[in-house]
């Protein structure tokens, strides 16, 4: 250890410091997926890419969106919109702990003072197919991140195992810089020429999507959708493998957006309360089916391993 | 004899895994040791966090030298056997010893099994253990194939005696073993070498790690209680979350906080669940107030301010959590306040209980039917019944239980209060879920106990009609504890109930219920006779007029094929007719009843001659005979009463089959020969007189006596006269009489029944 940490004084600042991070421990630094999710886990770079014998390692931050989670900005811990940060390491490097924890430091946790903690947490998302084994990591009682290694994805063993960590931004930052009620969390330089807090940049935008996702998303168009992206995907998988020249492409990326939209379609629809509990077993049950075939198809190519030499063995 | 000492070195072990996972290293390792021909004197299996470890001592330094013998055919056998014999040995013709037999000479393989060292055999036992060991879940990391609970990072392994230690040489999946191990991952992160058993715990303890559980415990109960005691408090004793936390730490550190002033009127319950599930803080209470005022906490480790930031960091997360807390306590209380409890309880119309017994809402309606008629049976107003079953699920839509399943009912008692309920209604919401085990306390407010018995006979039937029957270990829907819990609030209370006439009202319900909602399929045991089943139902139900969408088919219906149909709101019931599952659902609270009593010191077979008996669904009549059974056979006269009626039977049922008759005309005392004869038909004549009444007023204790004092006549009947006599009509008279014996024990139970 060198010395303690400095702490840091905004938002971004604890980003910056864990992109400057896990670059530096060898991760490609990458940029959120262009489209909504409702976490970081849905980035192809962790669903897809976790799949298959291609090493791999990316970190980044993910936009992520939970409808029935908006408060209209009031909650200080909860938000319809929020940041994850991830990283997915393949195959999980024997020293991740290590590695964790020096992110914590990076960020200001001064590892002397506080009581850090792995807590059993085994991950499931039914709606990828996908679980693993792992831990909510606890600092001062306070769940600060989680890690899991990744066991199963979209039905496929995943051989070797990924590591991957996903970091609660927000209220990590707040709990790193001591704030009580996320609007108030300063999320530029305090002291510069134009301090924002977290409010300032994103309570009203909590306030208008709180609203519409409670009460105005029109139900019947969101249905519609949801059908048309569940039935985009399935064509799109099921579009001959060689196109018009003759070249081998299967469109697995282009399948998983389609699947990425309809799983949030269904949060929506969930957050508009229309979606009873024997349904929402179904649409689940629809999603992964999605998931499933978009894994089954990303496998056979190229970035998923499908034309390693050794990918049969 | 050297000591052996295991340490598996891993990344954190689920709390709740670490118990089981010591006795199996134990178990697995020192068994195979043994197997293999080891002998040790003692074994103790050790966890923390980070490390699964086994100390054995007195291991045998090497198996023994076995010396196996086997006898072969002769020597001059056919060539063909005596290759057989080479096969079976692994020998060759000149290793085998030929010695003379009475018959000539023999052929004899002499086998010796050298015996092997203790590190070999060590290794391989390890190695197999490792690679099958029993964790509930486990993973694989990396590349590797190996599975762990999580990561394993290292493998101690080492044989010690005074001459010095020994590495044993063993590599697994890239892991090699070492004698070195690391300490605290914070306070003392560096890797260290060690000799055997006790250096290793002492360096340990050194590195702050504390290596016994039990003693990792005893630290956190003492440290907690003691901080608690200087401020005049009291830690909540919770030895399920003890256990855990000294599963959570190598290195305990007890510091105690304070809650908000804001959360202390939250309900006690609130307090302490949110703090145990999310934070696993005990509770620490102000006898002086009754509130819990306080928490604890348990670092796993020091710290130069004491523990001061970390407390801070905990206060902050559990004032987070309990501003959820209340935000939720208040909301549902708003709810309560302006809708009532049936207000709350309005969403359940949404949720499934089960996707062939239908909603929430329609179960509630079917437990209110139930309990209204059950009410009366239990001393409980049929209307507050009926009331208390409409809302004593409603908490299942609050904002509390929905963060905390484990306080519904709780949060529906304190929601019934502040919605003005009566008392008896609020304590339902609770005690209705009770007996949740064998220890649970029985509830004895009797709507509380009607509703109890409602909620479990609804369940059971409900599960019973649609073919979901607990079968061996699997229980997942809790039918076995429901049915204990019927049978204890019957007992407890003194229930006089009809089981099969509740059953019967609660199928009728059933039907009724899914039959408003959904398109109803009930699936008969055979081919779907359509006449034939509505009649049986309409026997058993006196219900008049089904209603339109009421459909029936044989078992083989599946749901696809009604998929098919477009029809994927029916519910499927199993129903040949209702008195079939009763009679099933009966028989299995017979078996449950069987386990209770066994528990209580009452013989099967005592159980058994009870359950013969007529109204043996009436479960208070049934114990109370049972009982009454029971001590009777432990006197003297029980027992000679027992001999002399088996006696009597023998004969009679031996005569019945040889005679292909039935001696039951009666015994006629004009044939009698003999004063024995005479006594004993004045005593069967006295004993009816007083059994009759006794059994009326089902005082099984006096028709028992009265059935002891046929005991000496029957004993001088044997004594003076042979039933089988050469008349015919003096032998006729007899075995009539041993008739009266036998029908007159009969009314009172099953003696057939009793072994011995």
């Amino acid at each position: 250890m060198t010395g303690k940490p400095v702490p840091p004084r905004s938002f971004q600042e604890i980003i910056l410091r864990l992109m400057t991070y896990w670059g530096a421990k060898g991760c490609a630094v990458l940029q959120p997926y262009d489209m909504e999710v409702g976490a970081g886990t849905f980035h192809p770079a962790t669903t897809l890419r976790s799949l298959g014998a291609r090493p791999w390692a990316a970190a980044y931050v993910q936009p992520s969106r939970r409808p029935t989670d908006g408060r209209y900005g009031e909650n200080p811990n909860r938000l319809q919109h929020y940041y994850q940060y991830q990283v997915l390491i393949k195959p999980s490097p024997p020293d991740l702990q290590k590695l964790y924890l020096g992110s914590l430091e990076a960020i200001g946790i001064d590892m002397d003072l506080h009581d850090i903690r792995f807590v059993e947490d085994d991950w499931e998302s039914p709606t990828l197919g996908a679980w693993g084994l792992g831990w909510e990591v606890w600092c001062d009682g306070m769940e600060v991140s989680q890690f899991t290694y990744f066991q199963q994805v979209g039905g496929h063993d995943c051989k070797p195992v990924s590591g991957e960590l996903t970091y609660g931004l927000e209220r990590l930052a707040m709990y790193v810089l001591g704030i009580d009620h996320v609007m108030d969390m300063p999320f530029n330089d305090p002291d510069g020429p134009t301090p924002l807090t977290y409010g300032d940049v994103f309570r009203q935008t909590e306030q208008e999507y709180s609203r519409w996702n409670f009460d105005q998303a029109d139900t019947d168009m969101l249905l519609q959708h949801f059908r048309d992206a569940e039935a985009e995907c399935e064509r799109i998988l099921a579009a001959p493998e060689t196109d018009k020249a003759g070249r081998r492409i299967v469109m697995a990326h282009p399948a998983y957006d389609q699947c990425i939209k309809a799983s949030h379609l269904f949060n929506l629809l969930d957050a508009r309360g229309v979606i009873s509990v024997t349904e929402r077993q179904a649409y689940i049950g629809r999603g992964r089916a999605l998931a499933k075939k978009c894994a089954d198809a990303f496998v056979t190519t190229e970035a998923g391993g499908g034309t390693l030499a050794d990918a049969g063995a | 004899m050297p000591d052996l000492l295991i340490e598996l070195f891993s990344e954190e072990i689920p709390a709740r895994m670490q118990a089981r996972a010591r006795e199996d290293l134990k178990k697995l390792v020192t068994d195979g040791l043994v197997e293999a021909g080891l002998t040790y004197a003692s074994a103790g299996a050790f966890s923390t966090p980070r490390r699964l470890v086994l100390s054995v001592e007195g291991l045998s330094a090497e198996s023994p030298t076995l010396r196996e013998e086997r006898k072969g055919p002769k020597a001059d056998a056919p060539a063909a056997a005596i290759e057989g014999f080479l096969r079976s040995t692994g020998l060759t013709r000149d290793q085998l010893e030929t010695r003379a037999d009475k018959k000539g000479a023999v052929l004899f393989a002499v086998v010796e099994k050298p015996g092997r060292p203790a590190p070999e055999i060590v290794a391989e036992v390890l190695e197999r253990v490792i690679r099958t060991f029993p964790w509930p879940k486990s993973m694989r990391w990396g590349t590797g194939s190996l599975r762990w609970v999580r990561p394993l990072q290292s493998i101690l392994c080492l044989l010690s005696d005074e001459g010095g230690a020994e590495v044993v040489p063993m590599t697994l999946d890239g892991l090699t073993a070492g004698n070195s191990t690391e300490g605290h991952r914070f306070m003392a992160p560096a890797r260290f070498a060690v000799s055997g058993f006790e250096d290793y715990r002492a360096k340990l303890a050194r590195a702050f790690v504390m290596l016994d559980a039990s003693e990792r415990e005893q630290a956190i109960w003492h440290e907690a209680t003691t901080q608690a005691f200087a401020q005049g408090l009291e830690v909540v004793p919770d030895a399920a979350l003890l256990s855990e936390v000294a599963g959570l730490v190598e290195w305990p550190v007890v510091l105690m906080g304070a809650i908000g002033e804001d959360f202390l009127g939250l309900p006690p319950e609130v307090l302490q669940t949110s703090m145990r599930e999310h934070q696993k803080f005990f509770s620490v209470t102000n006898p002086a107030t009754g509130r819990i005022e306080k928490f604890v906490t348990v670092a796993n480790r020091e710290t130069a301010d004491h523990g001061a930031t970390i407390l801070k960091g905990n206060g902050k997360v559990l004032s987070a959590r309990l501003s959820d807390a209340r935000f939720f306590w208040e909301n549902d209380l708003r709810t309560v306040k302006t809708a009532g409890l049936e207000g709350m309880a309005e969403g359940l119309r949404h949720v499934t209980f089960h996707n062939r017994l239908g909603s929430q809402a329609d179960r509630i309606a079917r437990i209110e039917a139930l309990a209204r008629e059950i009410a009366p049976l239990v001393g409980a107003s049929p209307d507050l019944a009926a009331e208390a079953a409409r809302v004593a699920k409603a908490d299942l839509q609050s904002a509390m239980v929905g963060e905390f399943p484990e306080l519904q009912g709780t949060m529906g008692s304190y929601y019934a209060r502040a919605a003005g309920l009566p008392e008896a209604v609020a304590q339902a919401c609770k005690a209705h879920y009770q007996p949740l085990g064998p220890s649970d306390t029985v509830p004895t407010d009797p709507v509380s106990v009607a509703v109890a018995l409602a909620d479990k006979i609804d369940t059971l039937t409900g599960f019973w009609a649609i073919d979901e029957k607990p079968t061996g270990s699997k229980d997942p829907f809790a039918l076995r504890r429901a049915a204990l819990g019927v049978i204890r609030l019957v007992l407890a209370n003194e229930v006089r109930m009809d089981l099969q006439a509740g059953f019967n009202s609660s199928i009728v319900n059933l039907v009724g219920s899914l039959n408003k909602a959904n398109r109803l399929w009930l699936l008969t045991a055979e081919n779907g006779d359509e006449d034939d089943l509505v009649f049986e139902l309409l026997n058993l139900t006196s219900v008049r007029n089904w209603p339109a969408n009421l459909h029936v088919g044989p078992v083989g219906y599946t749901k696809d094929i009604v998929y098919d149909a477009k029809d994927d709101a029916a519910s499927f019931v199993r129903i040949k007719d209702g008195g079939e599952i009763s009679v099933d659902l009966l028989a299995f609270f017979h078996d449950r009843l069987k386990v209770h009593l066994r528990e209580q010191g009452i013989r099967h077979d005592v159980i058994d001659a009870c359950l013969a008996m007529p109204g043996n669904d009436d479960l208070t009549l049934l114990v109370k005979r049972a009982e009454a059974l029971s001590g009777f056979l432990k006197t003297d006269d029980g027992t000679n009463l027992l001999q002399g009626f088996k006696r009597a039977n023998n004969i009679l049922t031996q005569a019945e089959a040889k005679d292909g008759v039935e001696y039951s005309f009666g015994a006629d005392p004009k044939f009698a020969e003999t004063d024995a004869e005479r006594a004993l038909f004045s005593a069967l004549e006295t004993a009816e007189a007083a059994i009759g009444p006794a059994l009326q007023a089902e005082d099984f204790a006096a028709a028992m006596s009265a059935m002891a004092a046929l005991r000496a006549p029957i004993d001088a009947f044997f004594e003076a006269v042979q039933v089988n006599a050469d008349n015919a009509v003096l032998r006729r008279n007899r075995l009539n009489m041993l008739h009266s014996i036998r029908a007159t024990c009969a009314r009172v139970a099953d003696l057939t029944r009793i072994e011995g």
